[in-house]
């Protein structure tokens, strides 16, 4: 089976700095991968190279057979990359409903059309009875639920979720990890998230990468990577095993 | 006609009809300098209106929507003194100018990464080139300003924009009419969507698919080539256009402080806004009238006072609670 994102020796230097370091690892179709590492590893810097939001300075990045690396944001949300954000950003002043919709907006040309995506989409992410609410007065679980939301509703084939778990408690981590396996298992989306609260991770990954100071330093499945020396080491501590 | 109902409650359209007949009768009701008021508070709301696509919409700031009213003064003015074209084919002509002079100061922000306050400052400069540009230029009169014929006219004629106030006031008021029809239109479309996705955070909607760039282009080029209507009735209304008054920054500001007391970003702000101030002002100048007071600058002070008390107590505007509290919604859309 061919990847759907293949990710090649690609490298990120800010300054004197290498952020990413020659990572390289490929996501199947209808996977959910997880990338994890302590901060400061790369994580996030990865994510931003894949989602456009900035150029690799050396490497390759595929996605269903078509070079990507470089491409501005909004090219690869249109080829079917979506992403959220470590720090949340809807768009504060609207409604749910129609953050959402902006998002459905990019499959749909008319705008009923792309409302009608959105509540199902709403639905889904138990935000259909806040849908009338302003963005900004949402809780902060509400508010990650919601970029969720709008990445969905730009019907990707990849949805990139970065530290979607981060604040979140455990009921609510719970119900997060419920909604994406329904998402990967039901609609065959494919999934590739950061993530610390390794609770999601091992409920949700088939396969963990682990990055620190921008190097892979362990690949496979989560079982196995926990056990892995050099992650207890650099990561996890010993007391998580 | 469907799709300009879409969004608007019962409520709210009846509210509006009812603003409308008003407006319809006034030139029946009031005297000439009433109506002379009428037409600068619409002129007002139109151009508030016209600015408020590309701030209130899209979130980019001009501060220097005066380039746009003067190219397009001056381009219908110089058509009709010098080959007597009358000003709608001016229009035609003015409009593609200040959609292409749009999209030059949009091209140069937008590729460069040029935004926020500096690319309101690009907006300045360019209103400065123009109105020192025009000082300077022999062909249009340069700093002695460009007149339009002044004659009697038996009767109104449309065509040619001469005649009285009441002709005045009826064409302001149906592009007033039809400018805030197209916004509503607008707003509720997919590139309104992506304005305001826009507006509310770039790297987001750029996130979500938008082409950013493009949809900031054509807020520019539409905001711009509506406005130039306002310039060509301006040109028509008072008959003189000098380069140190249709392009100073003082022109730029005084259209964009409608919408902001009125309520950026909304469809009715840029009107009341419109109403409040330049009503407001008006009574303010016959009352010294009266009182036989006589104080140069006084209206600038009540604008500055004005401005202050709306920034510090309602800084969404006088719109969006006046929408609460008249039942007729009021969100920032």
């Amino acid at each position: 089976m061919t990847a759907l994102l293949a990710v090649a020796a690609v490298s990120k230097r800010f300054r004197g700095l290498v952020a990413v370091d020659q990572v390289s690892f490929a996501v199947p179709p209808g996977a959910i991968f997880a990338v994890i590492g302590p901060n400061g590893a790369g994580k996030t810097t990865l994510f931003n190279m894949i989602a456009g939001a900035m150029a690799p300075d050396d490497g390759a990045i595929s996605f269903a057979g078509e070079a990507i690396e470089g491409l501005p944001a909004d090219a690869v949300c249109r080829r079917g990359i979506a992403r959220t954000f470590q720090i949340v950003r809807p768009f504060p002043a609207l409604s749910v409903e129609d953050n959402v919709t902006i998002g459905a907006l990019q499959r749909h040309h008319e705008v009923e059309a792309a409302r009608t995506q959105a509540r199902s989409v709403l639905h889904r992410l138990d935000l259909f009875d806040k849908r009338h609410r302003i963005a900004a007065t949402l809780t902060l679980p509400d508010r990650k639920r919601l970029e969720v939301a709008r990445a969905l509703a730009t019907e990707p084939r990849l949805l990139l979720l970065d530290e979607t778990m981060a604040g979140l408690r455990p009921t609510e981590t719970d119900r997060m990890v419920e909604v994406l396996r329904a998402l990967n298992r039901d609609d065959g989306l494919t999934i590739l998230l950061i993530e610390h609260v390794m609770r999601a991770v091992m409920a949700l990954a088939s396969h963990v990468l682990v990055l620190d100071h921008g190097v892979v330093i362990a690949s496979g499945a989560p079982e196995a990577v926990v056990r892995d020396p050099a992650v207890v080491q650099s990561y996890l501590g010993a007391e998580a095993v | 006609m469907a799709r300009l109902a879409a969004g608007l409650s019962p409520r709210s359209a009846a509210l509006l009809g009812a603003l409308f007949a008003v407006l319809v009768a006034a030139p029946f009701i009031i005297n000439d300098y009433l109506l002379t008021v009428l037409i600068i508070i619409l002129y007002f709301a139109y151009a508030g209106q016209a600015w408020n696509i590309m701030m209130g919409f899209a979130g980019q700031l001009s501060l220097g929507h005066a380039i746009y009213l003067g190219l397009a003064g001056y381009v219908a003015a110089t058509l009709y003194v010098l080959l007597g074209v009358g000003p709608w084919l001016g229009l035609l002509a003015a409009i593609p100018i200040c959609a292409a002079c749009g999209a030059i100061i949009g091209f140069l922000a937008f590729r460069f990464g040029v935004a926020g306050v500096y690319f309101a400052i690009l907006t300045i400069a360019f209103a400065e080139f123009a109105r020192i540009g025009f000082d300077n230029w022999k062909f249009v009169n340069a700093s002695s300003g460009l007149f339009l014929p002044v004659k009697q006219y038996a009767h109104n004629d449309l065509w040619r924009l001469r005649g009285d106030p009441t002709m005045f006031y009826y064409v302001i008021l149906a592009a007033t009419a039809l400018l805030f029809m197209l916004c509503h239109l607008l707003l509720r479309s997919r590139m309104g969507y992506f304005w305001l996705a826009i507006r509310e955070d770039e790297q987001a909607a750029r996130a979500t698919g938008i082409d950013t760039f493009r949809y900031k282009m054509y807020a520019v080029m539409i905001s711009a080539a509506v406005t130039s209507f306002a310039g060509v009735f301006y040109a028509f209304f008072y008959n003189n256009l000098f380069p140190e008054q249709v392009f100073s920054i003082s022109r730029s500001i005084e259209i964009i402080l409608g919408p902001v007391i009125g309520g950026v970003g909304t469809l009715f702000g840029p009107i009341l806004g419109a109403f409040v101030l330049t009503g407001l002002a008006e009574a303010l100048n016959s009352a010294m009238t009266a009182l036989g007071i006589d104080l140069p600058g006084a209206t600038q002070v009540f604008y500055g006072i004005c401005l202050l008390l709306v920034v510090a107590g309602l800084p969404d505007g006088v719109w969006p609670p006046l929408a609460r509290r008249l039942g007729v919604g009021g969100s920032k859309k």
